[in-house]
C-alpha cells in the first residue's frame, strides 16, 4: 500500500516529464511552463545532474518552447541549490543564446544578465566572465551578438584584470567581421559606458563610438545615433565639443538617409543630453535641415518632433527661435508634396499654439489650421480635429469653428469608409468642445445619418457613438434629440435599418435609465417581435436580454416574459435560441422566488 | 586554363520521384560544402553554399565518387490565387544561402509569389527513457513506477531535419524572378517584373517596396525586371537588370524609394545590326556581381559580358557564349528557346566567369586571356575522376575530329543552372533532371597543352 500511496503522488510529475518529448508542441509547453514543479519533485541534486544536462541539449524544439524555457531558467536558482549553484543554469542558457531565433537569444541574455546578479563576486570571475568570453569569441555570430548584452553585467563586480579583458572583448566586437555582431555592439555600446569609469569612457568609449558612427554599413551607424544619447549624458558639458558634437553633425548630414532619420526620430532626447547651449548653436539649425531634408521619411520624422523641440527649447529665448527659425520651415511642410509628412505635422502642429500664445496663434497658427483642414488628403484634416483640444485652450474653438464645420462634413461623406469611422470617433470629443448647441444645429444631422450607412462598421460605430453623446449631454437631451428618431426607425421598410434600432436600444437602455427605457424603448422592442423577418426576431431576444436589468421585475413578468415566451415557440431555430438563453439569463423560466 | 574539369559525381534525380509529385527539394549534398537544389523532374534552381565550421574533404568524397542527397523537402505546394484565377506552380524559381549564424543552415527560397525561410539542421542525439511507457510505447503498470526518471539523450544516427521558419506572402503581385540576401544579415530583396520589395528576415507581414517600375497605364510598359541583387558588402548598393539589356544600379541611401537609379548601364547599340531579334537577344538573363563587388556579369542571349562598377558606358568585356546561333535566330524564335534564361557565375577569385549553352554545353571563360572552354555535361564523362573533354563547334574552317556541327546540336538539353563554390574550384551544373558536380584538379596533361 505504501509503495501505491507513493505512486500517486509521483504520477502528476511523471506526466509532466514525459510530456517533456511529446509530439506535441503544447503539451511540450506546458510542461516546460511547469519546470519549477518538475525540478521541485527531483529535489536540487538531480535537478543539477540530470534535468539541467537535458535541457541543455534540448535546443531543437520550436521556438515558443525555446522562449519559456530561457525565461524559466532566469528563475531557477532556489530551484538548483540557491546562489551556490547558480553556475549550473549557465550551459542550458549559452546555448539558448546560441539560436538562430532573435526573440529566443534576447530571452536567454535577459535571463542571464538576472541571474548575473545571483553569482558571488568570485563565481562570477570563475564561472560567469569564462562564459561571456566563450561566447564573446564564438565561431558564428549569434553567440557573439549575444555576448554584447553580458558585458554590462559582469563589468562593474569582476577584479580591474579582468575589467580590462572585458573592455578588450568589447573592443574586438566593435569591429567585428560581421555587420550583425557590430549593430549588436553599437546598440549596447551606451549601456556599457554608462558603467564604465569616466577616464575609459572618454579613451575607449568615445573612439569606439566614432568608429561605429562611420562604420561602412549605414545599418550600424544608425544605431551610433542611439548611443549619442546615453554617451552624451554621461560626459561633462565641456567634454561634449570636442568628443561628441563631432559625430552628432556628421550623423546629421549622413549621406543615407537612415542615419538621418534616425536623428530625426531621436531628436529630442538628442536635445535633451547635450543641453540648452548646444542645442541653440547646433541642433536648431540641424533640425531647420531635417525639415526641409530631401527624403520623405526624414521629413515626416522631424515633423513629428516639432511640437517636443520647440516645448524643449531655453524658455528665455524660446519664442524668438520658434518665430524666426522653425516657423517658417512648419509653413513649408503644411504644403509638402508627400501626404504623410502633412499628416506627421498635424498630429503635433496644434500643440504649438499653447507655446506661442494667443497673439501669435492667430496670426501665424490659425493660417496654417485652416489650411489643413482643407487638406486634400483626409488623414491630415483628422489629425487636426483629433487635437482640438490644445487650440480651445488658447483661442477657443469659436475661431475655427467656420472652417471646422465643412471639414468634417466632407469627412463624415468620405467615399472611404474607414475614414468615416474615424471622424465618428472624434464626435464624442467635437461635441463635448463645440457644446450642445452648436452639435444640435449642424452634427446631429449627421450622426443620425451614419446609422443607416451601408456598412455594417459605421452603423455600429454610430451606436456606441450616440450612447457617448447621452453620456455628455444627458438623458433629457437624449429624450428629445435621439430617441424618437432611433425610434422612428423601426417601421423602416429595410429590416437592417429596424436592426440598427435594436442595437441602438442596446446602446442607450442604460445610459438613458429606467423611465426612458420603459416607456418609450420598451414597447417598440415588444412590437418589432411580431417583425416577419427571423434576424430582427432573434435581436428582439437579445435585446430584452440586455436591456432586461434596467427594467422593474414587474415589468419583466408582465410586459417581457409573454413575448419571449412566444419567441421560444418560434419556427425559427435561431429565434428559439436567444429567447430561451434570454429567459434563463433574466431568471423568468421558473415563477420568481420572492 | 591549364586544368581539367573532373568529374566527381553523378546524380541522377529520380529517386524523389518515385515518392509521388515532389517539387522543389533543396538538396545539400552530404559533405556539408555544397549545397545544391532541384525539382523533380527539371533542376530550377543551384546554388552553393560554403561552410566554415566543417572540415571534411571534398577530396574523400570525390576519391569515393558518390555524392548523396543530403536531405530532400517539399518546399511550394501547387496554389491557386482565386482573386485573379491564376495558378500557382510549386516550381522554386530562385534560393539563397544565408550566412551561416550557427550549427544549422537557412536558405530562402521562392516560387513565383511566395518565399519561405527554411531551416536545415543536424541531429545526432535522441532523448530515451519515459516513466510511464516503455521505449516501445507499451504503457507501464503504474504500481511498478516508484522513482522519476529524466530522459537522457544518446546518440543516434545522424538525422536531417529541415523546418520552415517563415513564410513571406502577399509582397507580389508578379512573378518573382529573384531573391538576394543583404550583406548587413538582416534583410533581403525580392524582385518581380515590376517591383522590388525589401524584407526584414524576422518580419513576415510587411515588406518596403523600393522600385517600382509599372507604369499607370500596362499599355505603356516596355521593359520588365529580369533580376536583382544586393552588392556583396555595401549594404545600401543593389543592381537590376531589364529585358531591354540595361543595368541600373540603386543607392539606398538615397531616399527610401529608389525609383531614381544611381547610375545606369547601358551599351550602345550598333545600328548596323539591329533586327527584329535585337531587343529579345539583349534582355539581361542574370546578373551578378563579382566577388570583389568591383565588377558586375550579366548574361544575355548570345554572351556573358563583365562591367566595371565604375563605367557605365559598356560593358568592360564581352565573351561570345554561341555567336553561332545568330543565324539561327528565327528558328530559336519558334520554338521558343530565344527565350530561355541562362544564369552566369564567377569563380571564388573572380579570374573566371562561367556561363551555360545547349547541348548539354557550359562555358568558361578566363579574363585575363580572354580564352573561353566549351565542356560538356554527361553521365559518361562524369564518372569519378573522368576528365572532362573540351568540344568545340564546328563553325567554318578546318573542321576536327569530334567537333559538333551547328544544326546537329540538341536544343532540348540546356543547362540553364548553375554554381559555383564560394571558395574552392567546385561547379554544380544542372542538366534537366541531372546535377553534375565537377571539381577541378591539376592536371599534368593538360598543363603540357
Amino acid at each position: 500500500m505504501a509503495g501505491a500511496d507513493g505512486d500517486d503522488s509521483l504520477y502528476p510529475i511523471a506526466v509532466l516529464i514525459d510530456e517533456l518529448r511529446n509530439e506535441d508542441v503544447q503539451l511540450r509547453l506546458n510542461s516546460i511552463k511547469k519546470l519549477s514543479t518538475i525540478a521541485l519533485a527531483l529535489g536540487v541534486e538531480r535537478t543539477r545532474t540530470e534535468l539541467l544536462p537535458f535541457l541543455t541539449d534540448t535546443i531543437y524544439d520550436e521556438d515558443e518552447v525555446l522562449l519559456a524555457l530561457a525565461e524559466q531558467l532566469g528563475n531557477f536558482t532556489m530551484l538548483v541549490g540557491g546562489p551556490e549553484y547558480v553556475h549550473c543554469l549557465l550551459p542550458p542558457l549559452e546555448s539558448l543564446a546560441t539560436v538562430e531565433e532573435t526573440v529566443v537569444r534576447d530571452k536567454a541574455v535577459e535571463s542571464l544578465r538576472k541571474i548575473s546578479q545571483e553569482h558571488s563576486p568570485v563565481d562570477l570571475e570563475v564561472h560567469f566572465e569564462p562564459l561571456v568570453k566563450r561566447l564573446a569569441s564564438g565561431d558564428w555570430f549569434t553567440s557573439r551578438t549575444s555576448a554584447c548584452g553580458l558585458f554590462s553585467v559582469c563589468y562593474p563586480r569582476v577584479s580591474s584584470t579582468v575589467k580590462a579583458e572585458i573592455r578588450q572583448h568589447f573592443r574586438t566586437l566593435c569591429s567585428d567581421d560581421t555587420p550583425m555582431v557590430r549593430r549588436a555592439a553599437a546598440s549596447k555600446l551606451g549601456e556599457f559606458a554608462k558603467v564604465l569609469e569616466l577616464d575609459y569612457v572618454k579613451s575607449d568609449i568615445i573612439s569606439l563610438f566614432t568608429a561605429l558612427a562611420s562604420d561602412e554599413q549605414d545599418s550600424v551607424r544608425l544605431l551610433a545615433v542611439e548611443a549619442c544619447v546615453s554617451i552624451a549624458t554621461l560626459l561633462p558639458q565641456e567634454d561634449l565639443e570636442t568628443l561628441v558634437m563631432p559625430t552628432l553633425r556628421q550623423a546629421a548630414e549622413d549621406k543615407s538617409w537612415r542615419v538621418r532619420y534616425m536623428v530625426a526620430d531621436k531628436f529630442s532626447e538628442l536635445q535633451k543630453a547635450v543641453g540648452p547651449e548646444i542645442t541653440k548653436n547646433d541642433l536648431v539649425p540641424a533640425f531647420q535641415n531635417l525639415l526641409k531634408d530631401c527624403e520623405a521619411e526624414v521629413r515626416a520624422a522631424a515633423a513629428n518632433k516639432v511640437k517636443e523641440f520647440c516645448e524643449n527649447l531655453p524658455e528665455d529665448n524660446r519664442e524668438q527661435i520658434i518665430m524666426t527659425h522653425i516657423l517658417p520651415c512648419v509653413k513649408e511642410l503644411v504644403s509638402d508634396t508627400n501626404q504623410h509628412v502633412k499628416s506627421a505635422l498635424a498630429s503635433v502642429i496644434m500643440g504649438l499654439s499653447t507655446i506661442l500664445g494667443k497673439d501669435n496663434t492667430i496670426e501665424h497658427l490659425l493660417p496654417l489650421f485652416l489650411a489643413q483642414l482643407k487638406d486634400e488628403c483626409p488623414e491630415v484634416r483628422l489629425n487636426i480635429i483629433s487635437n482640438l483640444d490644445c487650440v480651445n485652450e488658447v483661442i477657443g474653438i469659436r475661431q475655427l469653428s467656420q472652417s471646422l464645420l465643412p471639414a468634417i462634413v466632407e469627412l463624415a461623406e468620405d467615399a472611404k469608409w474607414r475614414v468615416r469611422l474615424a471622424i465618428i470617433e472624434y464626435m464624442p470629443l467635437l461635441a463635448g468642445q463645440l457644446g450642445v448647441e452648436f452639435f444640435d444645429e449642424k452634427l446631429n444631422t449627421l450622426c443620425m445619418a451614419w446609422l443607416i450607412d451601408h456598412v455594417y462598421a459605421i452603423r455600429e460605430a454610430a451606436t456606441c457613438n450616440l450612447m457617448k453623446l447621452v453620456e455628455k449631454f444627458g438623458a433629457d437631451w437624449a429624450q428629445n434629440t435621439i430617441v424618437p428618431k432611433v425610434l422612428g426607425m423601426a417601421n423602416d421598410p429595410n429590416y437592417l435599418h429596424r436592426m440598427t434600432t435594436l442595437f441602438c436600444i442596446n446602446a442607450l437602455s442604460d445610459v438613458c435609465g429606467r423611465d426612458i427605457t420603459t416607456k418609450q424603448m420598451l414597447p417598440v422592442v415588444l412590437k418589432m417581435s411580431e417583425d416577419q423577418v427571423a434576424n430582427v426576431r432573434f435581436n428582439v431576444a437579445k435585446s430584452l436580454q440586455k436591456i432586461g436589468p434596467v427594467l422593474e421585475k414587474i415589468t419583466l413578468q408582465n410586459q417581457v416574459k409573454p413575448v419571449l415566451d412566444k419567441l421560444a415557440t418560434d419556427k425559427d431555430m435561431d429565434v428559439k435560441y436567444f429567447a430561451h438563453e434570454a429567459l434563463s439569463v433574466l431568471e423568468l423560466t421558473y415563477p420568481a422566488h420572492d | 586554363m591549364g586544368r581539367a574539369w573532373v568529374g566527381s559525381e553523378t546524380k541522377d534525380w529520380s529517386l524523389p520521384l518515385r515518392t509521388g509529385v515532389l517539387a522543389g527539394q533543396p538538396s545539400p549534398a552530404s559533405d556539408g560544402r555544397g549545397h545544391y537544389v532541384t525539382e523533380a523532374d527539371v533542376i530550377s534552381t543551384v546554388e552553393e553554399t560554403e561552410s566554415k565550421g566543417e572540415s571534411e574533404e571534398a577530396g574523400d568524397t570525390g576519391d569515393s565518387g558518390e555524392y548523396n542527397v543530403y536531405s530532400t523537402f517539399q518546399s511550394h505546394e501547387p496554389d491557386f490565387d482565386y482573386l485573379k484565377s491564376l495558378e500557382i506552380e510549386e516550381k522554386i524559381n530562385k534560393i539563397r544561402w544565408l550566412p551561416q549564424q550557427n550549427a544549422s543552415r537557412f536558405l530562402l527560397s521562392t516560387n513565383d509569389k511566395t518565399i519561405k525561410l527554411w531551416k536545415v539542421s543536424e541531429r545526432d542525439k535522441r532523448p530515451e527513457g519515459y516513466n510511464l511507457k516503455d521505449e516501445e510505447g507499451r504503457i507501464k503498470d503504474i504500481s511498478t513506477i516508484t522513482s522519476l526518471q529524466v530522459p537522457v539523450l544518446k546518440p543516434t544516427d545522424l538525422m536531417v531535419e529541415v523546418r520552415p521558419r517563415r513564410v513571406f506572402s502577399n509582397g507580389h503581385t508578379y512573378h518573382v524572378n529573384s531573391i538576394s540576401i543583404n550583406s548587413d544579415g538582416e534583410t533581403y530583396l525580392s524582385a518581380d517584373d515590376l517591383r522590388i520589395n525589401m524584407w526584414h528576415l524576422g518580419i513576415t507581414d510587411r515588406s518596403f517596396n523600393i522600385v517600382d517600375i509599372k507604369p499607370v497605364n500596362m499599355e505603356d510598359l516596355t521593359e520588365v525586371i529580369t533580376a536583382a541583387e544586393f552588392h556583396p558588402h555595401h549594404c545600401h548598393l543593389f543592381v537590376y537588370s531589364s529585358s531591354k539589356g540595361t543595368l541600373r544600379l540603386c543607392d539606398m541611401r538615397a531616399s527610401a524609394l529608389c525609383d531614381k537609379h544611381a547610375k545606369l548601364y547601358e551599351e550602345p547599340e550598333d545600328p548596323g545590326s539591329r533586327s527584329f531579334f535585337s531587343e529579345i537577344i539583349s534582355s539581361v538573363s542574370d546578373v551578378k556581381f563579382s566577388h570583389s563587388g568591383r565588377y558586375m556579369l550579366t548574361r544575355d542571349y548570345l554572351t556573358a559580358k563583365v562591367w566595371d562598377l565604375h563605367m557605365d558606358k559598356g560593358p568592360v568585356e564581352t565573351y561570345q557564349v554561341h555567336e553561332y546561333l545568330r543565324s539561327k535566330l528565327c528558328s530559336l524564335y519558334e520554338n521558343d528557346c530565344i527565350f530561355d534564361k541562362f544564369e552566369c557565375v564567377w569563380n571564388s577569385s573572380d579570374s573566371v566567369i562561367m556561363t551555360g549553352a545547349y547541348n548539354s554545353f557550359f562555358r568558361m571563360f578566363d579574363r585575363e586571356t580572354g580564352r573561353g572552354v566549351t565542356l560538356e555535361a554527361w553521365r559518361e564523362s562524369s564518372k569519378p575522376r573522368a576528365v572532362l573533354r573540351t568540344r568545340r563547334v564546328y563553325t567554318g574552317g578546318k573542321r576536327r575530329r569530334g567537333d559538333v556541327g551547328v544544326d546537329s546540336l540538341d536544343f532540348t538539353k540546356k543547362i540553364l543552372h548553375m554554381a559555383w563554390h564560394p571558395a574552392e574550384n567546385i561547379i554544380a551544373i544542372a542538366a534537366t533532371n541531372n546535377l553534375y558536380i565537377f571539381q577541378d584538379r591539376v592536371n599534368p596533361d593538360a598543363l603540357a597543352q
